[in-house]
């Protein structure tokens, strides 16, 4: 780490003065909020470790009946190579190799969140096909919650990635522009870790 | 409530308020219900009244709702909690006025004021609004007020999100009043505890209602508790290091820390609960798989550091206020430093306490106890620190004082019920009794609630540049601690007799005695509530006699009383260099503390704006529309918010520049002021004479 860095992940750096200074206070807060996102997750997941048996299972389909591996698989390739994406993404903005690469890397993240939410849909549909609804039984309920928490805070990642894609061509890579795209650098990493976990404690664990 | 769902009111229809039941049947339950609602629709009828008629519509839209100032929202936050705090303990006289005449026969079990179910509702909605409405307002609001004062900070780190978070709160105390004029609030106690609250045993509305005033209002808290956190860490004044943070500014972070880690619990709680009834989920269902379990655990994962988020800041203001009014240095900071973040830290380690009898093995409950019991120690040296404060203090009884005093005496017996009750076999014998609504009022009474009418005493000079009136805060104090005494000291009898909490009836003539000394104890509650009120208006009354324009009526020794009375918008006309822990103090000892500075520069402030306004709405519609299931409202008020986050996102959003020559105007103003004002001795403190220009002589602390 460089000692100009105010805050973990990479840094605006000191040539981005006024944006980097505003970065310390903001991208820390982000950094408390996503420590305070993590809370939901980790309880999340400690739920379904309690429902992963055979009370909790009720006797409706399980991980056995309903898991696609290869496609999760697909979707984690996905995923993680949006976050590398991502890492174009603040290279462009600290290096100011200007607007067009910056949304060009900005959509390459989108679209490969969209492919994984894309596989991550046609599971959950498949196993709603094969009666692994939510509502079958309290393992269920609690992989449709997690796993499902988990796309809407990708789909909300690619809604963010869209509005700064609006706001780059509206006011220009200003300093709020930057600060912005760090917070969401941050949020999208996130992604990447819960989903980490989620692959091997939601399927690779009960598979095993 | 009809049968069918229409698709543009939900499951609205005439039948959902109380006067329908009043007109269905005549009786002392219903009266209370449709006189409850009479009140709601009277009180927001004339305040409309006076607003217009006041042409106060403009100014408060412009002043304040629309103000991103870290000490406007303070003050809208307390105020919200003392509206709610009025409904909270209005509604506690009725309970013990139902108790009272609530003695049941055999041939005729049910007796009383009110209906069972009314019963239910009133100590549903007492318990979710005392703890969510008006213990969590005022800490937040009298953070939100004092904190970026101590710090030397002009506003908190992110003032807008400040505002949306004061803007959901209101939202949820919205809900939960709403309640009483449209359908009923559920009746399953401020836990709502599934699978009671699951939508097979409370199908109506009542538990959506608490649902979704919950998650708005938590949603609120975390983000409060984030931009804390944020404030403390990186907008300190030069030369503010940790150690010479005052101790109220601790115990608001460790306030931050847990409300960051633990309102996420009653997020997934609350969520999970409204998954289970509008999705037909099992988490928390009798079958397929449910455990409600899961719900107690996480339910009080949040649940018990939520009485240290209401207890620590109260703690801070006695640190403030027994240094302040003894005239000494706090005793044993650091001490109470170390306690109040091991306070923190416990607090996360001892929900279990909470369900003793809900099938855990012997050494989980002994694990736990224990735990319990370890967090009284550190709170027991805080005690230790502030008696030792006031030892041989020139100690002056004003209000503050004397809810101190108070707290110390009544507190302490809460603190020893609660060590009492950690033991899991004695726990056993008086859980779910009166004994524990004893013990959990005579912690939160004399701790939240004095402490933070004492706050609101000691800083209220601060906020509109004038004394309370002493004589009637010390009344107030004192029918609050003698109302505390008559209400509850019976509940502990009671409970160890074999009263059940809850208990809309009951069958033995000798728990009578003691529902009336508590009965007569909540008349002292509702008179100090009045009195409460008058304090209030006799002050304003009184205004001119009671101004302290000098700011520091009280000869105090932290930043906030550098300032003028009511202190300006941009708070310090320069941002102090600090030098020493109590550093307005050591500027006092160091000779002239109202020297202007060298210099004035344009001050950045935060512009104007209704966002927080917007998204309160769009929040309380989308709560409202799903407890009546008007689905087109409910995606409406849904979508609005990210509209509106991304609108905002799109605009360029310039500070308010508040030029040099202004602040330097005001400024010389507030100082020739000081200097024309005749300092106050400590005797004169009370009388007209105390302008706010303490006489530095008597500075000792």
């Amino acid at each position: 780490m460089s000692d100009n860095s105010l805050y973990p992940g990479l840094n605006l750096g000191e040539t981005h003065s006024a944006a980097h200074d505003q970065a310390e206070t903001t991208v820390f807060g982000f950094w408390v909020f996503v420590m305070s996102d993590l809370i939901i997750f980790g309880i999340l997941f400690a739920c379904y470790a309690s429902y992963l048996d055979p009370v909790g299972l009720a006797g409706g389909p399980g991980p056995a009946d309903l898991f696609d591996i290869t496609s999760v698989a697909i979707q984690t390739a996905l995923l993680l190579l949006g976050g590398v994406a991502y890492g174009g993404v603040s290279l462009v903005v600290k290096y100011e190799h200007g607007h067009r690469r910056l949304i060009a890397w900005l959509l390459v993240c989108a679209a490969l969140g969209a492919g994984f939410l894309f596989f991550e849909v046609r599971d959950f549909i498949e196993q709603a096909g094969k009666g692994g609804v939510p509502q079958a039984s309290g393992w269920l309920s609690s992989y449709w919650t997690l796993v499902g928490l988990h796309g809407i805070h990708v789909f909300s990642g690619i809604v963010w990635i869209m509005a700064m894609v609006a706001q780059i061509a509206v006011r220009g890579i200003d300093d709020v522009v930057k600060v912005r795209l760090s917070m969401l650098g941050v949020f999208w990493h996130f992604l990447d870790l819960i989903w980490v976990a989620i692959f091997s404690f939601v399927f690779l664990v009960p598979l095993s | 409530m009809s049968a069918s769902t229409s698709p543009i009111v939900g499951k609205l229809d005439w039948t959902v308020t109380p006067y329908t039941d009043l007109l269905h049947q005549v009786n002392s339950s219903t009266i209370v219900g449709a006189g409850a609602a009479s009140v709601l629709v009277l009180g927001a009828v004339a305040g409309g009244a006076v607003l217009t008629w006041m042409r106060w519509w403009g100014p408060l839209y412009r002043n304040w709702l629309t103000s991103a100032d870290a000490k406007k929202i303070g003050i809208m936050y307390i105020a919200l909690a003392l509206v709610m705090l009025a409904r909270g303990i209005i509604e506690g006289f009725v309970m013990r006025a139902h108790q009272a005449t609530a003695l049941g026969t055999l041939t005729e079990p049910e007796s009383g004021l009110v209906a069972p179910d009314h019963f239910a509702q009133l100590f549903s909605t007492h318990g979710t609004i005392m703890i969510f409405f008006v213990a969590m307002p005022l800490l937040i609001g009298l953070i939100n007020f004092v904190l970026p004062q101590q710090l030397g900070a002009r506003d908190m780190a992110f003032p807008v999100l400040n505002q949306v978070s004061l803007g959901l709160t209101a939202a949820g105390a919205g809900l939960v009043m709403i309640s009483l004029l449209i359908g009923k609030f559920g009746t399953g106690g401020w836990t709502m505890y599934p699978p009671y609250t699951g939508i097979q045993y409370s199908p109506g509305e009542g538990v959506d209602y608490w649902l979704w005033a919950i998650l708005i209002s938590g949603m609120g808290s975390t983000l409060t508790g984030m931009n804390f956190a944020v404030t403390i860490f990186k907008s300190r004044a030069p030369g503010m290091n940790f150690m010479r943070m005052p101790l109220f500014c601790w115990t608001s972070l460790c306030v931050a820390i847990m409300l960051i880690y633990a309102m996420p619990a009653l997020t997934v709680s609350s969520a999970m609960l409204a998954l289970d009834r509008y999705a037909g989920f099992h988490f928390f269902t009798n079958e397929a798989g449910g455990n409600m379990m899961n719900y107690a655990n996480i339910f009080w994962m949040f649940g018990h550091p939520e009485v240290y988020i209401l207890i620590l800041p109260a703690f801070g203001v006695f640190s403030e206020i027994s240094s302040t009014f003894s005239g000494k240095k706090l005793y044993g900071y650091t001490s109470l430093v170390i306690a109040s973040m091991s306070i923190a830290v416990i607090s996360f380690t001892v929900w279990l306490h909470h369900f003793f009898t809900m099938g855990q093995s012997a050494g989980v409950n002994i694990a736990f106890g224990i735990a319990t019991m370890i967090i009284g120690i550190p709170t027991g040296v805080k005690i230790y620190d502030w008696m030792a404060t006031l030892w041989r203090g020139r100690v002056r009884i004003t209000a503050p004082i004397v809810y101190l005093t108070g707290f110390f005496l009544l507190f302490v017996i809460g603190g020893l019920s609660g060590i009492i009750l950690a033991n899991p076999s004695i726990d056993y014998q008086v859980h779910n009794s009166t004994f524990l609504v004893a013990h959990f009022h005579n912690v939160i009474i004399p701790g939240v609630l004095y402490g933070m009418l004492a706050g609101i005493h000691y800083w209220f000079p601060k906020a509109f540049g004038f004394r309370l009136d002493e004589r009637w805060g010390r009344r107030t104090a004192l029918l609050f601690v003698g109302g505390f005494v008559f209400t509850f000291m019976p509940l502990y009898v009671l409970g160890l007799m074999g009263m059940p909490r809850r208990s809309p009836t009951f069958q033995n003539p000798d728990f009578l005695p003691w529902m009336y000394v508590a009965s007569f104890g909540a008349v002292l509650m509702l008179g100090a509530l009045a009195s409460l009120v008058w304090t209030f208006w006799t002050s304003y009354r009184n205004r001119a006699a009671l101004a302290v324009p000098g700011g520091d009526p009280w000869n105090g020794a932290t930043l906030e009383w550098s300032t003028p009375a009511p202190v300006p918008k941009w708070t310090f006309a320069r941002i102090p260099e600090v030098k020493a822990r109590d550093d307005w103090g050591e500027t006092k000892r160091a000779g002239d503390p109202w020297k202007a500075p060298e210099g004035y520069d344009d001050i950045e402030m935060p512009a104007d704006t209704p966002h927080g306004l917007l998204i309160a709405g769009a929040a309380f519609a989308l709560g409202f529309a799903m407890v009546w299931h008007i689905w087109w409202l409910a995606a409406l008020g849904f979508l609005a918010i990210p509209a509106l986050l991304a609108w905002r996102g799109m605009k360029v959003i310039e500070p308010r520049i508040i030029p040099a020559a202004e602040v330097e105007e005001a400024d010389r103003r507030f100082r020739a002021t000081v200097a024309s004002l005749a300092p106050a001795t400590r005797a004169d403190e009370e009388s007209e004479r105390n302008r706010g220009r303490p006489d530095l002589a008597e500075f000792a602390g």
